[in-house]
């Protein structure tokens, strides 16, 4: 089964989704959906690492963690990410995100994302893969 | 949404009957096609809200309400703290505060049309929008918390604004019993570059004309005419908000269990209002509107600038500045008693009525203004809060047009620059830093403004006052 991203609909905002052979794996296209609801991932290039680290009581709150210090990241370096390595070990996620500081008119950002809320969040493993996905909102 | 569901209790309002946990019923105000048009999420959302505790009266949809995050988005909730009541981090929102305010200019639609681009340029040049963009501001640790303390007062006594801008702002502009304490260092670091800046997706700044009046007698007391320019800024309380909205849903998801509230959603994470988090977050929140308020009365002080240097005639009053994402304590009646409630309007306006000692002296007779966004290609809204409010819905009433289509679906079927120029046409000028972000927001992505205007118009929530049709939108 390839790894794979995706948007999924929710009136106002966008919700992202991603899928691997294992859940650290559907957590990284997790954040290539997120990415991607933002910019052109193709224009993201992947020079600078930023080391993240969270931990919450179960594998959906973590998913909700890992975006949102994603967001926090993005937000506070003014920087785009489109590469990651997830390390999960139980409930606790150490991360690299490769990316870039934002440039405006390259990047033509559309929008800034909120919050990764917990609107059908949901992990769980389907088949012989996994499915990592919640709604952001921007 | 299935009307089956529904009983009718009169043409624009619908009741869900109080069944399974819901300790209240839920009543949606909305015209029958805007029933049928809403998401069925909306009814379960609202049912959801119903079933929280301490819940007074009912759980409210307002007509443009449509599936938000736990709490519906044009959702009204009260809550008694005597009785257990919560408060939720989800029924206020990310975008903590998020609001509009409008400004008069005094000037007439001519002497915009002989400036327009220049006007349009320079707001585009000296107001920072979009992603990343940041202010003039830098707050060190101290002016932070001044400024989560003060909100708009602390703006005004830095130079940014007019004294009397105060109290044409909810709270004064001031909400008090604020913690900036409560608020983490990470929230404050998202937000120290970030003072005076617009934010981006359906944030805008826009010139607009009044183009009808239809309550000629509250037209007057808020003073507008037909022909009057004014200035309309949406924002909300930036990335402090955002992340006291995510810091808090996440305390609150885990602590429910340990208060005995059993979520049916977890996105509903609330927490009694006394209790450690519950009066944690009541800090931080109030913090975040402070943000807010000073956020927009920064950005008025820039829009001045700009219109002093091009349109030196100038005067930019504050008509009034509203929230539509907040959780508030007022007294409204419920149940034969006056009583002192936690108000949450997620998506969803204060709308006092004429005489509410809230309301600004100047405007009490007529009720507090009611400032409802519409889209870029479209229009806005003036209405007025009224008397029977109160009794519909703790004195609310709708906030804006609310998305007819998704992002990506409006990407699909629109071209940025094509939408530009479409408006261009019609003599509406439009400036952003990402097109991609104009398509998302095109015109037609969003619903009807004037049906969801009309039916809390019908419904008794607020009076319709007046529509109003932008000729310059910043949009970030």
């Amino acid at each position: 089964m390839t790894a794979r991203w995706e948007h999924f609909v929710h009136g106002a905002d966008v919700g992202v989704r991603g899928f691997g052979a294992t859940r650290a794996e559907a957590f990284e296209q997790a954040a290539l959906a997120l990415t991607a609801a933002i910019a052109e991932l193709g224009t993201v290039t992947p020079r600078e690492s930023v080391a993240i680290e969270c931990d919450a009581p179960d594998d959906e709150l973590l998913l909700a963690e890992w975006l949102n210090a994603l967001i926090y990241e993005m937000s506070t370096r003014r920087m785009l990410f489109s590469g990651f390595t997830v390390r999960l070990e139980g409930t606790h996620l150490a991360a690299e995100a490769r990316g870039e500081a934002l440039d405006v008119a390259r990047h033509r950002p559309a929008v800034e994302a909120k919050g990764a809320t917990y609107t059908a969040l949901r992990v769980a493993r389907e088949g012989d893969e996994w499915v990592a996905q919640t709604v952001v909102d921007v | 949404m299935d009307l089956e569901l529904l009983k009718r209790r009169s043409d624009t309002e619908w009741e869900i009957a109080q069944h399974g946990a819901m300790r209240v019923p839920a009543v949606i105000y909305a015209t029958e096609q805007l029933v049928r048009e809403m998401d069925h999420k909306v009814y379960e959302q609202a049912v959801n809200v119903a079933t929280l505790p301490g819940i007074v009266k009912a759980s409210y949809a307002m007509p443009d309400a449509h599936w938000g995050y736990g709490f519906p988005i044009g959702g009204v909730a009260a809550f008694d703290p005597d009785q257990g009541g919560v408060v939720s981090a989800g029924g206020v929102g990310f975008d903590i505060s998020c609001g509009v305010r409008c400004l008069h200019t005094g000037l007439a639609r001519a002497d915009i049309v002989a400036v327009q681009e220049d006007l349009a340029e320079m707001l585009y040049f000296r107001v920072p929008a979009g992603v990343g963009s940041t202010g003039a501001i830098h707050l060190n640790d101290a002016e932070m918390d001044a400024m989560l303390d003060g909100g708009a007062q602390w703006a005004v006594e830095r130079g940014w604004g007019l004294h009397e801008d105060l109290e044409r702002i909810e709270e004064h502009g001031r909400m008090k019993d604020a913690r900036p304490q409560n608020v983490s260092q990470q929230a404050k670091k998202r937000q120290r570059d970030e003072m005076g800046t617009l934010g981006s997706g359906n944030h805008y700044l826009e010139v607009q004309e009044v183009t009808a009046v239809y309550d000629q007698a509250i037209a007057d007391v808020f003073g507008l005419k037909p022909g009057d320019i004014v200035v309309m800024i949406h924002c909300g309380s930036r990335g402090l908000g955002h992340q006291i909205g995510t810091e808090y849903l996440k305390r609150m998801a885990i602590a429910a269990s340990r208060y005995g509230i059993e979520l049916p959603d977890r996105e509903l994470a609330c927490a009694p209002i006394r209790s450690e988090v519950g009066e944690d977050y009541l800090g931080a929140m109030r913090a975040a509107i402070n943000c807010a308020l000073a956020n927009r009365q920064i950005l008025t002080a820039l829009v001045r600038r700009v219109f002093a240097d091009i349109l030196p005639q100038a005067r930019l009053a504050l008509l009034y500045d509203v929230s539509h994402n907040t959780c508030k304590i007022e007294e409204h009646r419920a149940d034969g008693a006056t009583r002192r409630l936690y108000v949450h309007r997620k998506g969803a306006t204060r709308a006092f009525g004429p005489g509410h000692p809230d309301v600004p002296a100047p405007l009490r007779a007529a009720g507090q203004p009611v400032l409802i966004g519409g889209s870029m290609g479209t229009g806005s809204y003036v209405l007025a809060g009224t008397k029977a409010s109160e009794a519909l819905a703790f004195s609310s009433a709708c906030h804006g047009a609310g998305r007819a289509m998704s992002r990506h679906e409006a990407l699909r079927k629109w071209k940025g620059r094509k939408v530009v120029d479409d408006l261009a046409a019609r003599g509406i000028l439009v400036k952003s830093p990402s097109m991609r972000g104009i398509a998302e927001e095109a015109p037609g992505a969003y619903k009807d403004v004037a049906a969801v205007v009309d039916a809390a118009d019908a419904a008794g929530l607020a009076r319709k006052v007046a529509r109003v049709e932008p000729l310059v939108c910043i949009k970030g």
